[in-house]
């Protein structure tokens, strides 16, 4: 992919990202987020993460924020009316997020190895089959773990909406 | 040309952001889209790796298959996460987390 798509592409992820948690309006935010996702599935194809960048935009893009948008509507929220941030709140979560991104700085600045280009690869190869080859192979048992683990969150989805818990 | 560095840098920082969203909104369903902000930025730096150890020509799987794991588990704790978020409105009628101290000492 060429660097300029790659920026564009992550400077549409980082923005909506911001503006996720910038705006005030949730359903604003939310909308944010399925651009920024987006954004992200764009950057799984740069790296030729096929299925995961399909899966991103399905799961993500799709369900997941179908689900946030859905909620969001059903508890009719209304815009924040006044931001009452405290200054200590503020300048704390700057400050963390702030370090954080110095210490990546500073941990990539120490890797020289990873300023080469990406190694190249085969000229032609099927992603897909290859994941799936190796989802049913060597990672059978925790494949069927996530089915039981689905399972049991849709049935806990179901107890926690009831009205009244018995 | 793009390298591993600038997919590292750019997770980070979304990173950062997730992180921050999570600290400075008051709104729980924020909260909580912050937080998937969050679990990308890992899915990004991992595919990343991914793409960076090639082997025979190809990809190493093994971290695409992490971030298949993950998405499907968040997936899941989204779904969970949601309904208790709307049992939180029913019992309470708020989403602003300083209105939710009813567990403070």
């Amino acid at each position: 992919m060429s660097p300029i798509l790659f920026w564009i592409f992550a400077a549409l992820m980082l923005g909506f990202g911001a503006a996720t948690i910038i705006n005030r309006n949730p359903v604003a935010s939310a909308l944010s987020l399925v651009v920024s996702f987006l954004g992200l599935a764009a950057l799984f194809f740069s790296l030729d993460a096929y299925f995961i960048g399909v899966i991103q935009i399905l799961v993500y893009a799709g369900a997941v924020m179908v689900l946030f948008l859905f909620i969001i509507m059903l508890l009719d929220l209304k815009a924040e009316q006044s931001r009452q941030i405290s200054l200590p709140v503020l300048l704390g979560g700057a400050a963390v997020a702030g370090l954080f991104v110095t210490q990546i700085v500073m941990v990539i600045r120490c890797y020289p190895a990873g300023s080469q280009p990406f190694p190249a690869l085969a000229e032609k190869f099927n992603d897909a089959a290859n994941i799936g080859t190796m989802l049913f192979g060597n990672y059978n048992l925790p494949f069927q773990v996530i089915g039981v683990l689905i399972l049991v969150a849709s049935i806990g989805v179901v107890v926690l909406s009831k009205r009244e818990l018995k | 040309m793009v390298t591993l560095n600038d997919y590292l840098l750019v997770s980070g920082l979304l990173f950062a952001l997730g992180f921050a969203g999570v600290l400075l909104r008051r709104n729980v369903l924020i909260i909580f889209m912050a937080l998937e902000l969050m679990l990308n930025a890992a899915n990004l730096s991992l595919v990343a790796f991914s793409r960076f150890n090639v082997t025979g020509g190809l990809p190493n799987y093994n971290g695409q298959m992490l971030v298949f794991f993950i998405i499907t588990v968040a997936a899941a704790e989204v779904a969970v996460g949601l309904a208790i978020i709307v049992a939180l409105y029913r019992a309470r009628q708020t989403t602003n987390v300083e209105d939710l101290n009813s567990l403070k000492f």
